[in-house]
């Protein structure tokens, strides 16, 4: 399974599609097309890779509580609606961070470090994996100190969305790690997988979808364009080929 | 040591729309072309499958198709008495890799430049007075007329949808009056408009403004180009821009122009080939080629007759700067060209919530809207206003991405119980009314060479330094009053009003519409390119893109990106190889 693009393909070397003699021994690594059509392959595709739907691959169990009390206070269960945790958050972001996403292999992470504006954006010399484990950490320590020894998950509701909004306005100081450059990435990846498509391991049964009315990966809705002011009731569908009904773990 | 490789007439630096463009163009002239890509080969029916496309997660979010910063960021600063950081990770514009660059993950909004654009500082001058001494605008070089049959060639590629408000000069009703006169009508009629903009049209034509149906490279209907190459009806999936079509359905190189140019013999494509500077005689009076490196780390000298600079504008400058070609622009003096009068968009946006009425925000396109035109550019009277510039209002229905697309009422906090709440209650009942602005040129906007942090390839990175200035927010401000007078006039229950204050952040994405560094201009003394977009320092370099704009008008840039490039095409084909040398004499 690729996942760069970059290992795919290796067989065409150059010169394999024929082409100009003369620019034919030029590299070893550059692929080369010259004069052969569109280079397509049959039985070729980029198909998303399916997440576990249980991952355990990063955090650990300390840590795990934190983040399942956590997401479910940014995305609470309701009397309708299940909350962060219940959809699989906790699993996408275990899966997230294990890979590519968590090294930060495609930000630029060469020093020197100082601290910048706001305006300049993310400056931490932590890479998002490294940023949960140190954030993590030091938010417990905090906990441990402000609400006498007690770990977050072990707060009031009320207490915990004192610790986030305290991290959210910059007012919680953490040691080594800054509480909202921690929060910003933390909400935004929490909502990615409670909206994003199940495959990644999040919105099981695409009930996150289903609470609002978007029907996830469908690719033609010409039928719809002049059906104006009209609620439409699509059963939503996952790029992994899947109804939420035939999801497993799903709640179709 | 690079190795020395056999000699190409043309060299291409980057494969995007201009990249396919110029080849295009100058292999029918009979030479022979050879692209520089430093990303891989791409096509629909392998990487944009209609069953993976739509996945929010990977390409918004993972950026598959966006460059990657851990090879080559820029570092940025809003002032000169900032330190520049890296950007490091992506945040207020999204430039591409790979086959098809950019375009691929456009939402295919394509516009033409009014002819006052083309002459900023003369037409805003002879109007209004001097302009303030700090703003740096010029004029191109180049007119809107000389343009026109460039942009037509560019829709026809293309298979624009849209209506002409402008034919010859007689205003057609229904489209956009304020347009540059057009020799004929868009190629395919406009696309089938959803619910929200038909409300949009209806209420800014009750205000006395003009509205007509934005022009889309979303295919209204099928479509075979000049070229015969054949593009699909927009099947309205909602995942244009930050994604690949799958249905062949959006104008990109892969769907409008590599069919035909991948046949050909005296065209070569070489990927995963990193160019690291433009190589020059002695002299220093033309350029002999390029070295680039491979994904193997071995470099490699490929010397041309020609070289075309086609990559995105920041490595366009980039390269520029580290091949020292002319000379870089200096704030404090004002002199030097490159680098010079970097500029971007500035934007704002009204939301507006109803009760009783349902949008299906994932019935859309990229380029699916109603706009108006009445103030953009020059189009209204600025007199007393405090600034010059302007932009289109437009009520767009592009997406319902969830992840990125769920609006909230003023006030709902960002997480919670209450957030939730808000989001379920609104998703299906919001719609958005967008301004998107131009940003004229500032003494102190430009990009340089970051003295501390280095690119992957060892290279001292490109700086930014940038910021909105109060032409800028009195623009957007003026335009933002006008969006939110059309929403109040739609009826919704509340809307929401967002503008652009403070600073500029790289933080929050924005447009991928940067513009400005290798600046078109009438004189070698205040740009780096002649009207042809070829370099007064060496006449066998030309370089392509939105680093031609000389400040950034109130449109998406690329209509105009590809209409510069077959003008450009078009001088070389028939001046530059009779007379190898300076189209235009400094």
């Amino acid at each position: 399974m690729r996942k760069d693009g970059l290992d795919r393909r290796g067989f065409l070397k150059v010169g394999l599609l024929g082409g100009s003699a003369a620019l034919v021994p030029a590299t070893a690594e550059a692929r080369e097309y010259n004069g052969g059509g569109i280079p397509w392959q049959p039985g070729e595709a980029s198909p998303p890779t399916q997440a576990p739907l249980e991952s355990h691959q990063f955090f650990t169990v300390e840590e795990r509580r934190f983040v399942t009390a956590a997401v479910d206070r940014l995305i609470p269960p309701d009397d309708e609606w299940p909350g962060a945790s219940d959809l699989g958050v906790v699993d996408f972001l275990d899966d997230q961070l294990a890979g590519r996403f968590g090294r930060g292999d495609r930000w630029y992470m060469q020093g020197p470090w100082p601290k910048g504006e706001d305006t300049q954006g993310y400056q931490s010399r932590f890479a998002p994996a490294g940023l949960y484990r140190k954030a993590i950490q030091a938010i417990e320590s905090h906990c441990g100190k402000a609400y006498g020894g007690r770990t977050f998950a072990e707060l009031s509701g009320d207490q915990q969305d004192e610790v986030l909004t305290g991290l959210e306005k910059g007012d919680v100081e953490l040691e080594g790690v800054s509480g909202t450059t921690f929060f910003d990435l933390f909400l935004q990846n929490t909502i990615e997988g409670f909206f994003g498509d199940p495959v990644h391991g999040g919105n099981r049964g695409m009930v996150a979808w289903k609470m609002i009315g978007f029907p996830g990966a469908r690719y033609d809705y010409r039928p719809y364009v002049s059906r104006y002011n009209e609620k439409l009731d699509l059963e939503p569908v996952s790029v992994a080929g899947m109804t939420a009904a035939s999801i497993p773990g799903g709640r179709g | 040591m690079a190795k020395k490789l056999p000699k190409v007439d043309v060299l291409l630096v980057g494969f995007g729309w201009t990249g396919a463009i110029m080849a295009q163009e100058l292999t029918e002239a009979g030479l022979d072309v050879l692209a520089l890509e430093r990303g891989v080969w791409r096509d629909t029916s392998t990487e944009f499958g209609v069953t993976n496309v739509q996945d929010e997660v990977r390409y918004r979010y993972r950026s598959e198709l966006f460059e990657e910063l851990s090879r080559n960021s820029l570092t940025f600063r809003n002032d000169t008495s900032q330190t520049a950081l890296p950007m490091r990770k992506l945040g207020s514009f999204l430039p591409g890799t790979n086959v098809g660059g950019s375009g691929v993950h456009w939402n295919g909004q394509t516009w033409r430049f009014l002819p006052s654009d083309f002459k900023a500082r003369s037409h805003n001058e002879e109007r209004y007075g001097p302009l303030p001494e700090d703003m740096t605008v010029q004029d191109w070089g180049v007119t809107y007329e000389e343009l026109e049959p460039h942009y037509d060639t560019f829709e026809y590629l293309c298979g624009i949808s849209g209506r002409a408000g402008n034919l010859n000069g007689k205003i057609q009703d229904g489209g956009n009056p304020f347009e540059g006169p057009r020799a004929r009508d868009y190629p395919n009629p406009p696309m089938e408009m959803v619910y929200g903009p038909t409300l949009f049209a209806d209420a800014a034509a009750g205000l006395g403004h003009h509205p007509f149906p934005a022009p889309s490279a979303n295919m209204s209907q099928a479509y075979t180009n000049p070229l015969g190459v054949g593009l699909a009806p927009c099947s309205y999936c909602g995942f244009c821009e930050k994604f690949a079509c799958a249905n062949y359905s959006k104008a990109t190189a892969q769907t409008t122009l590599l069919p035909v140019l991948m046949q050909k013999k005296n065209f070569t494509l070489r990927t995963e080939s990193m160019v690291l500077r433009v190589l020059k005689d002695k002299a220093g009076e033309r350029a002999t080629g390029v070295e680039y490196v491979d994904t193997n780390g071995d470099t490699y000298e490929q010397p041309a007759d020609i070289v075309i600079l086609c990559a995105y504008i920041n490595h366009n400058a980039h390269l520029m700067l580290l091949s020292q070609i002319g000379q870089p622009y200096d704030p404090r003096t004002g002199e030097g060209t490159v680098g010079k009068n970097y500029a971007y968009q500035i934007t704002s946006g009204v939301t507006l919530f109803y009760d009783d009425k349902v949008f299906n925000p994932f019935v859309g396109a990229g380029a699916l809207g109603m706009a108006i035109d009445d103030f953009n550019g020059d189009n209204f009277d600025h007199s007393g206003l405090g600034f010059i510039g302007g932009g289109y209002i437009a009520q767009w229905q592009t997406n319902g991405r969830p992840i990125e697309s769920h609006p909230t009422p003023e006030g709902t906090p960002k997480w919670g119980a209450r957030w939730k709440k808000a989001v379920r209650d609104s998703y299906l009942h919001a719609i958005g009314i967008s301004t998107h602005g131009s940003v004229m040129s500032h003494r102190g906007n430009y990009l340089d060479l970051d003295p501390t942090y280095r690119d992957v390839y060892g290279r001292p990175m490109l700086r930014m330094t940038f910021d909105f200035t109060d032409n800028e927010h009195r623009m957007s401000d003026y335009l933002t009053d006008r969006a939110a007078e059309i929403a109040k006039a739609m009826n919704p229950r509340e809307i929401k009003v967002s503008r652009r204050t403070g600073h500029y952040s790289i933080v929050p994405y924005q447009t991928t519409h940067n513009t400005g560094g290798t600046i078109m201009g009438t004189n070698p003394r205040e740009s780096v390119l002649n009207k042809y977009l070829q370099s007064w320092d060496l006449p066998n370099l030309f370089v392509m893109g939105a680093g031609a704009f000389p400040q950034n008008a109130g449109y998406n840039p690329t209509g105009t990106v590809g209409a510069l490039a077959y003008h450009s095409a078009k001088a070389i084909r028939e001046q530059y190889l009779r007379s190898p040398g300076p189209l235009v004499q400094a």
